[in-house]
């Protein structure tokens, strides 16, 4: 096959993120109750900023990533996330 | 499908997208449903806007921005090549918001499904032109308030019917979906993955921003939605229309107009008759 001409105009590497949004949230969610690592959190998470940690099957959360939108505490079945106020990603 | 079996990696990371925001989500789990061998198409819209702050890329694979009514097009060209190449394995997939694909981009999708080429079209509705400021379009459904459509001259045209449109060409496979049925939708995009030809699928993406509610009620509305009759989860193959999920609970539509501030406007004679167009529709 011939060799490729580069694609005129600007080209970004997908998957980069010098920015995080953490800092944009004004709370964050917490672990408190009993986790049953039903995942309804890790699925919903827009921002993908669940992580499930299968060895204690719960999860935990990248507040790198995390918007603060409270999805997760709004979705847990067993309400066993909360929302803590805390303002950027710390 | 099951929860534990989609892939943990993540490929959509770090948007500059509204806390809350269903289409957002909707990226995320369409890239999980496809895998890494899958590029992206998007025109102008809330997710290549909060996509492109340079040098920002929140997508883990390929993905192109492309004029605002050549969504299609692009996906018929790019399957196209590929096919050239031997490389029918890439998924070609298309996101497109409302206004892109009920208005501006139509003639191009309806262009793109008669050429016959193997692509995934997938409109996710938010309703509103959102990403330049809540506009109303051919989607928004009767008696939102949007900027061009304020209250109380709220929108008065009823939503386009897409799902009849695409069936008219006769396509292999359509299907709508919603953000709040995340299993639902994630298998309905690996059967289109697995057609021949072109497919389309429209998802229903609650926006926090545009209607007007909460950013952590966002899974919820799109359940009330569907249990409520606003929305339905569907699926057309060989011909033929099919209800892919029944809710178990069926609400009266004032409990999901309540939700929102675009609906607050409406009177009592105005929800009943929504409500009426519901039911007549349900029988
Ligand atoms: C030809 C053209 N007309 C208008 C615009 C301005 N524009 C950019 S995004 C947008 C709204 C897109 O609405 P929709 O497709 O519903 O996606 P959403 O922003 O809601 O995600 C408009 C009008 C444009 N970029 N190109
Ligand atoms: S608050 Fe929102 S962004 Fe943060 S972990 Fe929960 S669902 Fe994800
Ligand atoms: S929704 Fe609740 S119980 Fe389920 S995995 Fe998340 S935190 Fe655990
Ligand atoms: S305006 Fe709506 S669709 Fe656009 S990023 Fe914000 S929440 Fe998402
Ligand atoms: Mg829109």
């Amino acid at each position: 096959m011939k060799k490729e001409k580069s694609i005129p105009g600007p080209v970004q590497k997908a998957g980069t993120i010098p920015t995080r949004m953490g800092s944009w949230s004004t709370a964050k969610p917490v672990l408190k109750g009993k986790c049953t690592f039903c995942l309804f959190c890790w699925v919903f998470c827009p921002e993908g900023a669940i992580v499930q940690d299968e060895a204690n099957r719960k999860v935990t959360f990248n507040f790198e990533d995390c918007k603060g939108c409270g999805i997760c505490v709004r979705e847990c079945p067993t309400k066993a996330i909360e929302m803590v106020e805390q303002q950027g990603d710390k | 499908m099951k929860l534990k079996d989609i892939a943990k990696e993540e490929f959509y990371r770090a948007s500059y997208g509204c806390a809350g925001c269903a289409a957002v989500l909707m990226v995320r789990l369409t890239i999980k449903a496809l895998g890494k061998n899958s590029v992206y198409v998007v025109p102008a819209n809330c997710i290549s806007t909060v996509s492109c702050y340079y040098p920002q890329a929140p997508f883990f694979v390929p993905f192109t921005v492309m004029a605002f009514a050549a969504t299609a097009a692009a996906l018929s060209g790019i399957s196209a090549g590929f096919r050239r190449r031997g490389r029918e394995d890439i998924h070609v997939v298309g996101l497109s918001g409302d206004g892109g694909t009920a208005d501006i981009g139509i003639q191009a999708l309806s262009g793109a499904i008669d050429c016959g080429n193997k692509f995934i079209y997938i409109c996710y509705d938010n309703e509103a032109y959102m990403n330049t400021g809540i506009q109303r379009s051919g989607l928004t459904p009767y008696g939102a308030a949007t900027s061009t459509t304020p209250s109380p001259c709220f929108e008065n045209r009823p939503k386009k019917d897409m799902m009849r449109i695409v069936a008219a060409h006769d396509i292999p496979y359509a299907a709508t979906a919603c953000t709040s049925y995340p299993l639902d939708y994630m298998e309905k995009v690996v059967k289109a993955s697995q057609v021949n030809g072109p497919t389309y699928i429209h998802i229903l993406a609650p926006c926090p921003t545009g209607w007007g509610f909460p950013p952590d009620e966002t899974i919820e509305i799109g359940r009330m939605a569907v249990e409520s009759g606003m929305w339905h989860l569907t699926e057309f193959e060989n011909g033929e229309f099919r209800t892919t999920y029944t809710p178990k609970r069926q609400r009266p539509v004032s409990e999901y107009l309540a939700t929102q501030t675009r609906f607050r406007h409406l009177s009592p004679e105005q929800i009943a008759a929504i409500q009426k167009e519901i039911d007549a529709a349900r029988d």
